[in-house]
């Protein structure tokens, strides 16, 4: 992130640049981008920093956690620039919403996942009658889903470009004579191995293999016998064989018995996979992984809906500066909060006109760092093309997300808590464009109320000169008044709690048998308590 | 297979957690006595009696299954004493064989299925032989059932079946099985099989279909061997499973019938303890659900007569509707002996048993409750008037309605107004749920409130007292009366009278 690369961004088009020629045939399909190329050439956006002030790192990792292979974390730590990518990533997300479409992508995902098990499988494996199997099933497994995911598409109404030009490619690839004669012969050799049935006979040391010849199935026979023992008998104390675990030198040796009693069948699977090594066609490889940017993110919003909180796609340009949310929330809290049944504060906040920032001061405890957090996470999350936690949410796609959270005083430094403070605060300002989002938390808490009031002022008053939109959480109510680009916003406190009893002696006549049931109240025996007790 | 002598077509749950108030039940009534002379020092016996005196029957039909299972045992003790006898053989047998902890795999389950079965299958033939010469002498359904099924199920041809199949199953002469491919062309739907006749030579060698193919483990791949008895398992899994199960089953069997026959033992033990004391005994007539019925004579607490070793006096009760039953009356009347007795006597009912009455007839109850006033409180923790309402308070977290409470002087560690008043909540919310309350007290203001409501489903009974002070720890109708003779006591023990106070009459 360098600032001549800040300064020439293109924030005035929403198109990305293309570098290829009109009219040729694209090299390739993205869910993710635009450009089929993928990303566009720019920067990232500094994205670690605010990441964990907005508590998104907690976000992103529960939205990654159990998709390592996919390495997803690159893909939402990697903001858009153009809102065409925006858009392109919300035509997904709403094409998702069919059921339809959404299983039959999951259950692709899921073959592909088995898929590259088992070839992933077959290259670990020590012996290699057991290796070439692995990879025909894998090489099977890939054919079928494949040609249902295409099936599957053709039929669906998809509305996005990204989910038509992959379907155009898939509906190109199934037909094609590489991908047929691959599908024909895997299944044509799944099916004889499915179909060999032999004999071992276990004598001391020596194992002898044979053909199977209808002999009788002796479990039948003894099960039979000892069923009247077997009534109510609920332990099972079979052992459960795993079948993905390798095989041992002795079943080795038995395999090769079995091949030597099938050999034409066994030549067939050497040659198979001898000659079919890189079955899987790199674009569907990459839409598989793209995909997953997908079904991560709604999969974590699962329990946030179920919750009953609303998600909206959100309305995202590059020219207006217009903020507006309505029934926001935190997206981290409202994860933790409804794992834990709780419920989750929404709030609703906009920035119209010539305003640009929202002062907000008020109570402790009041949930101002939460309003802060979730507008800073609106923006991160619709500029990643995101659906995001609100009603209905407008943003104004940032080149940056500044942040400003309170840190953990070093010790390690001998400069004063003010000047560390001080030196980010700089930088924030000096990396700041007017089309960056800026959020500053809490800021001078540490110095007296009067030096906080001069340097929130300059401070303001630098970001009002950017003209970039941004939140100010501060002590200073003051600062909420600065000028017409700042709206002030406090926190509130419900005037009667409910929970604190009073602790105020009131003078009433002495009554031993209110003093009797007072104690029958405490242990739920009074007439009314117990009976609904005992009734109940 | 099933025992079942405790319950109709069901089994003892011997997991079955004693109820919460066991301990507050065995101190209130007594019946720790009472369960150990029923045990006569065998652990199981105790157990179980414990089990299933805690676990009350509230069917009539089930309380009558379980007096004929008993009146069986009463009339041929010596016959389900061989059972409990033989029963226990079978459990021994099961521990004479070696049993490794470190594995389970099918092959050595099997080994050791095999080897308790081939002993279980002689006891099971003893246990029919025994059904065989005695059934005839049994009138009950349970043991008529259990005697049919063993002659049924274990008949001398089934049984060598069955010991010819446990010689098979030690594969003397070769393990064949048959095999599938899998996903990884590993064997899968592995099938043991039983050789074709013209592929067994004269040497009992076992052969295949030709062509075959062969591999010999070679000396000292000591993983080959291990690999080797992998293979087999495989093919022994599901006859493994089938013949541990039975092994487990009968196991089952034999530990049920042990079980089931040990709440026999407990009650001949008591029977035959009660009897030397001369305490009259009778089995009880459950009446049909329904509101409560309890009429009886001659009821005693059988606890005390095996305490004092001699017999005790009866009451007689007459108390079928009543809903509340309020005891007052003299100190030492006997009044805590009486109530111990209509407990043990319910107790005892429900569970199958005879009872320490000429004659008891009573609705079965959902569930014995009981609240006796505590010397003291043993853990310190809290004061005795907040240990009895945390006491009364728990109760109220589990009693059912239809239940019987029993109270003792509740309430009384505190002051007689507030006691009464806290008394009168929790009494009249418990009868309106539907709870029997049986209630001892000395708080008249408490035992007059109940008195002056005129409500005829309530029953007052006075510890009787003659004109001299003399007792006859007989209990006869009669209203609550503002003293409760203390200072008869107060004139034995100290030889002189002493004015009492008269109680508040608010």
């Amino acid at each position: 992130m360098s600032d001549d690369v800040t300064a020439t961004m293109p924030g005035e088009s929403d198109e990305p640049p293309t570098g290829r020629p009109a009219g040729s045939e694209p090299p390739s399909v993205s869910v993710l981008w635009s450009t089929p190329d993928g990303a566009p050439p720019g920067p990232d956006v500094a994205a670690a920093e605010c990441i964990h002030d907005l508590n998104l790192d907690q976000v992103l990792a529960g939205i990654i956690a159990g998709r390592d292979e996919y390495g997803l974390a690159e893909f939402f730590t990697r903001p858009v620039r153009y809102v065409a990518d925006v858009h392109h990533r919300q035509e997904v997300f709403r094409d998702l919403e069919q059921d339809a479409v959404r299983a039959a992508l999951e259950q692709f995902a899921t073959s592909m996942r088995d898929a590259r098990a088992q070839s992933g499988s077959a290259r670990k494996r020590h012996y290699l009658w057991q290796s070439e199997r692995w990879f025909l099933g894998a090489a099977n497994a890939y054919c079928a889903a494949a040609a249902r995911l295409t099936e599957q598409l053709a039929k669906a109404p998809l509305t996005s470009r990204g989910l038509t030009d992959l379907t155009a490619y898939l509906e190109r690839y199934v037909g094609s004579s590489a991908f047929l004669s691959l599908r024909s012969e895997a299944l044509d050799l799944v099916d004889r191995l499915g179909q060999v049935h032999y004999d071992l006979l276990i004598r001391g040391v020596k194992i002898t293999a044979g053909h199977y010849d209808e002999e009788a199935d002796y479990s039948k026979v003894v099960l039979r016998t000892f069923e009247r023992f077997q009534q109510g008998a609920v332990k099972d104390h079979r052992i459960q064989h795993n079948p993905s675990v390798g095989i041992n030198h002795v079943e080795a040796k038995v395999l090769e018995l079995v091949a030597s009693l099938n050999p034409d069948l066994f030549g067939a699977l050497a040659s198979f996979y001898q000659i079919r090594e890189d079955f899987i066609d790199p674009v569907i490889l990459r839409f598989d992984r793209e995909m997953q940017f997908y079904f991560a993110y709604l999969s974590f919003l699962v329990p946030i809906r179920a919750a009953g909180l609303p998600i909206c796609y959100p309305v995202v340009s590059s020219d207006s500066k217009q903020v507006r949310a309505a029934a926001a929330y935190d997206l981290a809290l409202a994860d933790k909060l409804t794992r834990s049944r709780e419920t989750v504060v929404l709030n609703d906040f906009h920035l119209d006109g010539p305003e640009r920032i929202l002062v907000v001061s008020g109570p402790n405890q009041g949930g101002k760092t939460t309003l802060a957090r979730t507008f800073g996470q609106l923006a991160y999350l619709a500029s990643l093309g995101c659906p995001v936690p609100g009603r209905e949410v407008q943003m104004p796609l940032p080149d940056r997300i500044l942040t400003h959270f309170e840190k953990e005083e070093n010790l390690d430094t001998a400069s004063g808590k003010l000047e560390d403070e001080l030196i980010p605060i700089r930088d924030i300002i000096a990396h700041a464009s007017t089309n960056s989002v800026i959020i500053l938390n809490e800021m001078f808490n540490s110095t007296t109320v009067l030096d906080a009031l001069a340097l929130g002022r300059v401070v303001l008053t630098q970001m009002s000169d950017l003209d970039c939109v941004g939140v100010c959480v501060t002590f200073i109510d003051e600062l909420s008044r600065l000028s017409e680009k700042t709206v002030s916003m406090v926190s509130t406190v419900d005037p009667d709690d409910p929970t604190v009893r009073t602790l105020t002696l009131v003078r009433q006549p002495a009554d031993g048998r209110a003093y009797a049931i007072a104690i029958a109240e405490k242990y739920g025996l009074t007439y009314a308590a117990l009976k609904a007790r005992v009734a109940s | 297979m099933k025992a079942h002598l405790l319950f109709r077509g069901q089994d003892l749950d011997a997991t079955r957690e004693l109820p919460w108030n066991t301990g507050d039940l065995a101190a209130d009534l007594g019946l720790d006595g009472v369960w150990s002379a029923m045990a006569a020092g065998d652990d199981l016996v105790l157990q179980v009696a414990r089990l299933v005196m805690l676990d009350p029957l509230t069917d009539p039909d089930e309380i009558l299954y379980r007096q004929e299972v008993l009146s069986d045992a009463l009339r041929r003790p010596g016959v389900v004493r061989q059972l409990y006898q033989v029963a226990g053989e079978g459990l021994a047998a099961e521990r004479s064989v070696y049993r490794s902890f470190f594995s389970n795999r099918p092959e050595q389950t099997l080994g050791r299925s095999v080897a308790v079965l081939d002993l279980f299958v002689g006891v099971l033939r003893k246990l029919r032989q025994v059904g065989e010469e005695h059934a005839p002498g049994f009138r009950s359904p349970a043991f008529q059932t259990l005697f049919a099924v063993l002659a049924d199920q274990l008949s001398e041809d089934y049984l060598s079946t069955v010991q010819q199949h446990l010689k098979q199953l030690r594969f003397r002469s070769g393990l064949l099985m048959s095999v599938r491919l899998g996903e990884g062309n590993q064997g899968i739907d592995y099938v043991l099989r039983l050789p074709r006749e013209e592929n067994r030579t004269f040497f009992k060698r076992v052969g295949l279909r030709k062509p075959t193919f062969s591999y010999t483990i070679p000396d000292r791949d000591e993983n080959g061997f291990t690999a080797l008895g992998e293979l087999r398992d495989k093919g022994l899994d599901d006859v493994a499973n089938a013949v541990a199960q039975s092994f487990g089953h009968v196991l089952s069997f034999f530990q049920a019938l042990r079980s089931e026959l040990a709440f026999s033992i407990g009650c001949l033990n008591l029977h035959g303890a009660l009897e030397q004391v001369g305490q009259p005994l009778c089995f009880p007539v459950p009446k049909t659900r329904g509101g409560y019925a309890c009429s009886a004579r001659g009821l005693s607490d059988v606890g005390l007569a095996l305490r004092s070793r001699q017999p005790v006096v009866g009451s007689e009760i007459a108390a079928d509707g009543v809903t509340l039953v309020v005891v007052t009356g003299a100190n030492q009347g006997g009044k805590s002996t009486f109530l111990r007795g209509a407990g043990l006597a319910q107790i005892m009912m429900q569970a199958g048993m005879f009872v320490g009455a000429d004659v008891f007839e009573a609705s079965p109850r959902e569930g014995v409750f009981t609240h006796f006033k505590r010397e003291e409180d043993d853990q310190m923790v809290s004061g005795k008037f907040d240990e009895e309402l945390s006491r009364m308070s728990q109760i109220g977290d589990h009693i059912p309605p239809g239940a019987l409470l029993l109270c003792n002087e509740p309430f009384s560690s505190t002051n007689e107004r507030e006691g009464s008043e806290i008394g009168r909540q929790v009494i009249n919310a418990m009868v309106d749920c539907g709870v029997v309350v049986v209630l001892v007290t000395h708080q008249y203001n408490l035992s007059d409130s109940f008195w002056q409501t005129r409500e005829d489903r309530y029953l007052f009974l006075r510890a009787e007292r003659d004109a001299v002070g003399g007792r006859s720890f007989r209990m006869v109708e009669g209203e609550p009366l503002p003293t409760s003779h203390g200072q008869d006591i107060y004139q034995r023990i100290f030889g002189r009278t002493l004015s009492w106070p008269t109680p508040e009459t608010s």
